[in-house]
């Protein structure tokens, strides 16, 4: 990074630490930051589409279909999110090639499991096995998104389904009585005014996919643990900037980061709480009604 | 005889020689001086080195994956990478499910370190990596097995006096000893575990797997492997 | 040797507490076996779910009290401690509680010329289920504290009506309605704390003597087996069976919480995942 750091053994205090911190390694970790947050902000709203389509299941006129909703919400409930990961994603890659080389080789007449092994013919490999590594990495960062999306998309849907059940039956009839479709009684009556409902018990799942990041080190994406217990582990002189077991400053550091990230969602959703709660028939929104008047 | 060897091997290689197939390389990244991420973030070290070597002489072009230690052979199997070259010892129970070429590196000492040389290894507190041949190992003898998911823990035990020694290969502890101001001795209790360190392949991938042990053959017969393994572990670490 | 299926289950049925096999199976891997010791893993995972809830109930009522108080002495610690252990994510609790227990001195400390022990504290039967219990005691006192804040108005006027005060108006009216308000959020609380309990040998503490938990077990069956699909889904399937259990008795208390309420206005149970971690 700077012109003096290129000889590490000679420097000392300051320096030392100004060129120890601006390593190559060290912004992969600051990095990593970004790759979290960012696979936050795609994971969020991914779950929510899961979970919105199995609260739509869960409560289908359908028969099948909700079975499928209900047990989809149970099983992933009933598992720990960590049990999940650690054998999901590998069955969730296998499955892809496995679909792939259905397509792609018909012909193919070696068997795909071979014992443990799992062989699809070449062409089905997702990605190519020449593609570059940025393509293998942001497969991985998509099979770990859909992962997570699915386990929180299971909780998203109880949250939603309770609130769907909560907005008044009245305000449904209310819509029946001027006529409304069943479609257009859920489009403009019901979904509009669960979110309310539905609010509080998103505000806890986000602060929970926020604390479940560290699982992501699981599905194989490099995140900000990997790289605190990478870089504070003690360092022999076959590296350039030696250091004894500095494990504890770095997992402080990401201590500081989660609970800034958790006040932070604090003060935005408690905001959006008020927003939404704004001409609402419940206390809340009674209360700034009164407060207005 | 051996410059018939080197070659068959040569002719061997250049008959695979043509389109410039790529291969996965997967590691741990976290067992120095095997293989470690340097200061830049890349993955450094001897089978680094060794590995970018193989595939030059194969013509190959390698690409370097991490991945912990827990899914390493999961993962080649589910065709993540093509190899795990990640200072695996070659084992019985790991040749019932995937193949090894033949060994790079000379069959290993396991080695342990404590504060003190007056442990009794055979009934004290052995921290160990979990899933390791050493923690097998501690597990069938008489001392206490404490397991950690990472070597650097298990180092971090022996220190602040969780574990009375750490149990792992000779060559990960013996730079850590060297360097801890006395803080950290070895013990004198050396054992041989594993058959040597071997790259690890699917059993299907028969070509490739003949492709590297051609390769490391001609490198033992010139020599360059042995040199490789003194740049890394020191004039007095056991060459072929 | 072969074992008898019999003969497994008594063998390791209760390895993860030392007892039976000293030395965990290096062959077969038969579905026996890694349910035998899948399950005895278990008791671990119990034990510290167990625990930490009952521990953590108490504590946690009195958070909720001291979130509640008018007095920021009292107030503000309660809201940090909340906010601490809500806030970030429990594997960094445990790796910094492992670091800081094991800093305790080797020998002991001596207070008024006892010499207390301390080593034990950095195991994972004492210092994961420290943690764990700090941990779920802050995220109920969350739920009771929100619970305590919408007992209805009229509850509370009519205890002072009655001429109820101090000690007695907790414990018969503010205590019991806000246990049952919060009941349905607190059954979620459990079911993820125990669900919580595989990261205590997975990233927190060390292992003694391979005696862990159910993760525990299944990662070494994986690590001998190299085959991921049968001993994780045995976790799976003891979790599914322990949620459910769980979700019975919360039931049964939740029932009984309700049983002067007529059934029209009774808090049903519905499971939403108001707190995990």
């Amino acid at each position: 990074m700077f012109a003096y750091c290129s000889d590490p053994s000679q420097l000392d205090g300051l320096t030392w630490l100004s060129c120890y911190l601006t390593t190559g390694k060290h912004f992969d970790f600051y990095w990593s930051f970004v790759t979290v947050l960012t696979l936050l902000a795609v994971t969020a709203p991914a779950a929510l589409a899961f979970g919105f389509a199995g609260a739509m299941a869960a409560r289908a006129p359908f028969l099948p279909l909700r079975v499928i909703g209900k047990t989809y919400t149970a099983m992933v409930r009933g598992i720990p999110d960590i049990i999940f990961f650690l054998f999901f994603v590998i069955a969730l890659d296998q499955g892809i090639e496995w679909i792939m080389h259905q397509v792609r080789c018909p012909d193919w007449s070696e068997p795909i499991r071979q014992g443990l092994e799992f062989r699809v013919c070449p062409e089905a490999k997702v990605p190519h096995g020449s593609a570059p590594q940025s393509v293998h990495r942001i497969y991985g960062a998509g099979l770990a998104v859909f992962t997570f999306a699915l386990v929180f998309g299971a909780f998203v849907a109880n949250v939603l389904s309770g609130a769907m059940a909560a907005v008044p039956r009245a305000q449904l009839e209310t819509g029946e009585s001027y006529g409304m479709s069943q479609g257009q009684v859920f489009r403009r009556i019901l979904v509009p005014q669960m979110w309310v409902y539905a609010l509080p018990g998103l505000s806890n799942l986000w602060m929970i996919l926020l604390k479940a990041t560290p699982l992501l080190f699981l599905l194989g994406v490099q995140d900000v643990v990997y790289w605190a217990r990478e870089l504070g582990g003690a360092k022999t002189s076959a590296f350039e900037y030696p250091h004894p077991d500095w494990r504890l400053w770095y997992f402080l550091v990401l201590l500081v980061f989660y609970l800034a990230m958790t006040k932070v969602s604090e003060i935005f959703l408690t905001r959006l709480q008020r927003r939404l709660s704004h001409g609402q028939a419940t206390a809340d929104g009674e209360a700034q009604r009164r407060a207005a008047a | 005889m051996k410059t018939m060897l080197i070659a068959t091997a040569l002719m061997a290689l250049t008959a695979g020689a043509g389109l410039s197939q790529t291969v996965r390389m997967g590691t741990e990244g976290a067992y120095p001086p095997y293989n470690f991420i340097n200061d830049a973030g890349e993955v450094d070290g001897f089978e680094r080195e060794l590995g970018d070597k193989l595939c030059e002489m194969t013509e190959m072009t390698c690409e370097w994956v991490t991945t912990d230690w827990d899914s390493i052979i999961p993962n080649l199997q589910s065709g993540n990478y093509d190899t795990i070259i990640a200072g695996m010892s070659i084992t019985d129970e790991r040749m019932q499910v995937i193949d090894f070429t033949q060994d790079y590196f000379p069959a290993t000492e396991s080695a342990y370190m404590a504060l003190n040389d007056g442990v009794d290894i055979t009934s004290a507190v052995i921290a160990a990596q979990t899933g390791t041949i050493q923690a097998s190992h501690v597990a069938e003898g008489g001392a206490t097995l404490l397991e950690f998911a990472t070597p650097d823990e298990t180092v971090a035990a022996v220190r602040n006096g969780e574990a009375d020694a750490v149990f792992a290969d000779k060559d990960y502890l013996a730079p850590i000893a060297a360097e801890s101001g006395g803080q950290l001795v070895m013990l004198d209790a050396d054992v041989q575990l594993g058959g040597g360190i071997g790259m690890g392949l699917r059993k299907s991938d028969t070509e490739l797997k003949a492709k590297f042990d051609d390769a490391i053959t001609a490198m033992k017969a010139d020599g360059s492997l042995n040199e490789m393994i003194t740049k890394w572990f020191g004039a007095d670490a056991v060459t072929f | 040797m072969t074992m008898t299926c019999w003969e497994t289950v008594n063998a390791y049925a209760f390895r993860a507490l030392g007892h039976g096999e000293r030395l965990l199976p290096r062959e077969d891997f038969t579905l026996c076996q890694q349910f035998s010791l899948i399950g005895s893993g278990m008791i671990w995972n119990v034990y510290f779910g167990l625990l930490a809830l009952l521990a953590g109930f108490f504590l946690a009522t009195a958070v909720a009290l001291g979130k509640n108080a008018a007095s920021p002495w009292l107030r503000k610690p309660c809201e940090w401690f909340i906010f601490l252990f809500r806030g970030s994510p429990l594997f960094i609790q445990f790796f910094l509680a492992y670091e800081a227990l094991v800093l305790l001195p080797r020998a002991g400390i001596e207070i008024f010329g006892l010499t207390v022990q301390t080593s034990w504290l950095s195991r994972a039967w004492a210092g994961a289920l420290i943690v764990l219990f700090l941990n779920t005691a802050a995220y109920t006192a969350e739920i009771f504290h929100g619970a305590l804040r919408s007992i209805p108005k009229g509850d509370l006027e009519a205890a002072d009506a009655y001429g109820l005060t101090g000690w007695a108006k907790f414990r018969r009216i503010q205590w019991p309605t806000m246990l049952r308000l919060a009941w349905p959020a607190y059954t979620n609380e459990a079911i993820f704390l125990f669900h919580a309990t595989t990261l205590v040998f997975f990233s927190g503490f060390p292992a003694f003597q391979q005696r862990g938990d159910a993760l525990y077990y299944a990662k070494y069956f994986v690590d001998k087996t190299f085959n991921p699909f049968v001993p994780y889904p045995i976790v799976a399937f003891y979790f599914i069976l322990l949620t459910l259990g769980l979700i019975w008795i919360f039931g049964r208390i939740n029932a009984r919480l309700n049983r002067h309420l007529p059934a029209n206005t009774r808090v049903r149970l519905r499971l939403r995942p108001q707190i995990i971690r």
